[in-house]
């Protein structure tokens, strides 16, 4: 009798076939965080031996030149291999759920995506090989300084345009996800706020990743076939670097923080037991500050003298309304609300207290005469860590420990999430803190070293701080490993949640829902449970 | 399961999901080419003239000009042959849609190919012009930015054709329908694009930047 082939379906394949080739959302999403998570230990590496090498005053730990590379790889790694795509990670597993998708719009076009990363990331990592080591001016990569480095500047700029066409072409794919791949009843002002902010990332993505590009391009041609784009004997301006790159990175930071604002609306309403104050403000903040984003940009160069200081100033003030709307949103949630403190929540209201000292320090900072007397200090780098450390970071475990149960089907152990947080809270104030001071004492940033001594004892401080942070991480990963031990079973809504992900099982099946709740507003499962109090349009 | 449908059942939608993920494509092409002019302008503004000409005349004396002899000149004619030559064939490849929207697939394949004929016409023309002048892209910020923005042009260029390729092969195998020709429509698209590039490219590099 003949045996007839029956076609194999994804899942029966050998697992590392099926891992190399899947093009299911959840599992590129997967694929995504392993990725991402690897960057940021390796990119944390980098960042104690930077903070090793300033400990104290004339320190030999590493050479002048090792440290350029080091902290260059370190602000790489930090933000084009881990925080951009984390956001993909999270947006690529909940996303198509929260909207209640079969997949995301293009399932290959995603593969594509997140396989365009570890090519980028092997390429800017063995440039530590090549002749001269690797890119060493820094991840703004100014010119003059850019333009005559070794050879190790052309991988980074490769390695940096390869990981931008995966940014945009996973832009595209969300923004059509989002826009045509809803479920029924799931109109635009029903999304939950977290695929909101995806979809206001991916607009600044497909639209300033681009020029990203064409400057790294021009960069590349100056160096390699004798452009003259910021060389100013041929006629070039090195100014105009600056202009282009700032349109794309400033931009660029609120790629990096409006979805971890939407990680902690989803939470904040959670564990307080109340629906999120004020959905529709929250939503347009959100866009305005994906449209004031793009005028701003020139805020990073008042000292140069050659941007409009008076339009740049005023406008970063006003980025900073819609952001003010959303601390009001968050604290006016928490108001009254049956507060609880599980880990998410601890990482949520973090990532709110921290969040809003950077967001103060920067808007300080915004004012032209203050950001001539702070700019390239530490004080600046105290801003950007307490918006990317206190803010991203944050928002990263807040959203890990919320929706690990979802990705893994198993709670986390709550207690080692506790030291977790605490440790890294502490950690991150006593990393970070301290450079504010050492800002205003005036220590510029990107030296190797310095001979001050009044600044050792806050440089240590904030050394030890890192070590605290570091030591804060394996609590995390001893209870990662310790979930994969244990067999899969949370139900489908262990936090009591309201947004559609939590319908279906922990994981989803592959093909995600067997079936929908009637969608009636931004929190159907809410409605569900409570029947009596849905609100008719 | 309605997880591929429409949020309201039943909705036509004005594009379909591929075409309107390909326009978003083109959105992030366009902010390429808009960093890309965006140094172009800066450039001239910085420039007392334009081109150039001080700039290389320091540099002749400096040395570091790629001959005594350079030039920053760029002749008009064979570019604006090259520009009407583009223009017709942005006309073609949408006579091409049209006629497979009516269901002539002969019609199609000939206004396709003759589109594709005219592509690499315009890129044999671009090389001509290119070893025809005598400055390089280190000639000054007139060289580079002109290199640069013509050479990625030429890159889009090259990849429609390409994509012309591709369709018309699709075409021949009878894959592209007059139900379902979204390919072509989109390839259309993409070449309706690279001609408008090229259009803001002539007028403002060889006839308001000589």
């Amino acid at each position: 009798m003949a045996t007839i082939a029956v076609p194999k379906t994804g899942y029966d394949r050998p697992w590392i076939l099926e891992w190399l080739t899947t093009v299911d959302h959840k599992k590129l999403g997967i694929l995504y965080f392993y990725f991402t998570m690897f960057f940021f230990i390796v990119g944390g590496v980098m960042a104690l031996l930077v903070r090793t090498q300033l400990a104290v005053a004339d320190n030999t730990f590493v050479s002048n030149q090792a440290y350029n590379q080091i902290f260059t790889m370190h602000a790489s790694a930090m933000l084009f291999l881990f925080i951009i795509p984390v956001w993909a990670a999270f947006g690529n597993y909940i996303v198509p759920l929260q909207i209640g998708a079969i997949d995301m719009a293009f399932p290959r076009i995603n593969a594509l995506s997140f396989w365009l990363l570890p090519p980028a990331g092997l390429l800017v990592f063995t440039s530590f090989f090549v002749d001269g080591g690797t890119a060493a001016a820094g991840w703004t990569s100014y010119s003059p300084l850019a333009r005559t480095m070794g050879t190790g500047m052309d991988l980074w700029i490769i390695a940096v345009i390869i990981l931008g066409i995966s940014s945009t072409i996973g832009a595209a794919n969300f923004l059509v996800t989002i826009f045509r791949m809803r479920a029924p009843g799931m109109s635009l002002f029903r999304m939950p706020i977290f695929t909101w902010t995806i979809m206001a990332t991916s607009i600044l993505q497909l639209l300033a990743t681009p020029v990203l590009a064409s400057a790294l391009v021009m960069l590349y041609i100056d160096r390699n076939f004798g452009g003259g784009f910021f060389d100013p004997n041929k006629g070039g301006n090195v100014i105009l670097w600056q202009n282009i790159f700032w349109f794309y990175s400033h931009p660029a930071v609120y790629i990096m923080i409006l979805p971890g604002m939407g990680i902690v609306s989803e939470i904040l309403p959670v564990f307080s037991r109340k629906p999120l104050f004020g959905y529709k403000a929250f939503v347009f903040a959100t866009m305005g500050i994906a449209a004031l984003g793009f005028s701003v940009w020139a805020h990073h160069m008042f000292t140069t003298g050659a941007v409009l200081k008076p339009f740049f100033g005023f406008m970063t003030f006003m980025i900073g309304v819609p952001t003010g709307v959303k601390i009001f949103n968050w604290l006016a949630t928490l108001y009254k609300g049956q507060i609880t403190f599980e880990s998410p929540m601890l990482f949520a209201l973090g990532f709110v207290s921290l969040f809003l000292i950077g967001g103060i320090n920067g808007t300080f900072s915004a004012a032209v005469p203050v950001d001539f007397a702070l700019h390239d200090t530490y004080f600046v780098v105290a801003h950007i860590h307490y918006v990317l450390f206190g803010g991203s970071v944050f928002a990263v475990f807040g959203g890990l420990y919320y929706w690990f149960p979802k990705i893994w089907g198993r709670l986390l152990n709550e207690k080692l999430a506790k030291i977790h947080f605490f440790l890294m809270f502490i950690g991150m104030n006593l990393t970070f803190f301290p450079q504010h001071l050492l800002g205003l004492e005036g220590m510029p940033r990107r030296i190797a070293t310095y001979n001050e001594d009044s600044w050792t004892a806050l440089n240590m401080l904030s050394t030890t701080g890192a070590f605290m942070i570091a030591v804060s991480i394996l609590p995390f990963i001893a209870n990662v490993f310790m979930a994969f031990r244990r067999p899969k079973g949370v139900a489908n809504n262990p936090w009591d949640a309201n947004t559609l992900e939590w319908w279906t099982t922990s994981p989803p099946p592959v093909h995600n829902f067997d079936d929908f709740p009637e969608i009636h507003s931004e929190r159907p499962l809410f409605d569900l449970r409570h029947p009596d109090a849905v609100r008719h349009h | 399961m309605a997880a591929h449908g429409a949020t309201i059942p039943g909705r036509k939608e004005p594009v379909t999901n591929s075409m309107l993920g390909f326009i978003l494509f083109i959105a992030s092409e366009v902010m390429f080419f808009g960093g890309l002019f965006a140094a172009y302008f800066i450039a001239r503004a910085d420039s007392p003239q334009w081109p150039p000409n001080d700039v290389l005349e320091r540099m002749k004396e400096l040395g570091t000009a790629s001959s005594p002899n350079a030039e920053l000149h760029l002749e008009i004619l064979l570019p604006l042959i090259a520009t009407v030559l583009l223009v017709t064939s942005s006309f073609t490849i949408q006579y091409a849609v049209m006629q497979i929207a009516r269901g002539n697939k002969t019609g199609m394949i000939w206004f396709l190919f003759i589109s594709l004929v005219l592509a690499v016409i315009f890129l044999i023309m671009q090389m001509y012009d290119y070893s025809q002048l005598e400055f390089t892209s280190g000639d000054t910020i007139f060289g580079t930015t002109f290199y640069t923005l013509t050479g990625f042009h030429g890159a889009h260029v090259a990849g429609g054709a390409i994509f012309m390729l591709v369709v018309l092969m699709r075409g021949l195998g009878g894959q592209i329908t007059e139900k379902n020709h979204e390919a072509l429509e989109a390839c259309s698209l993409y070449w309706h694009f690279v001609d408008v590039v090229w259009i803001i490219l002539f007028v403002t590099i060889y006839i308001f930047g000589r």
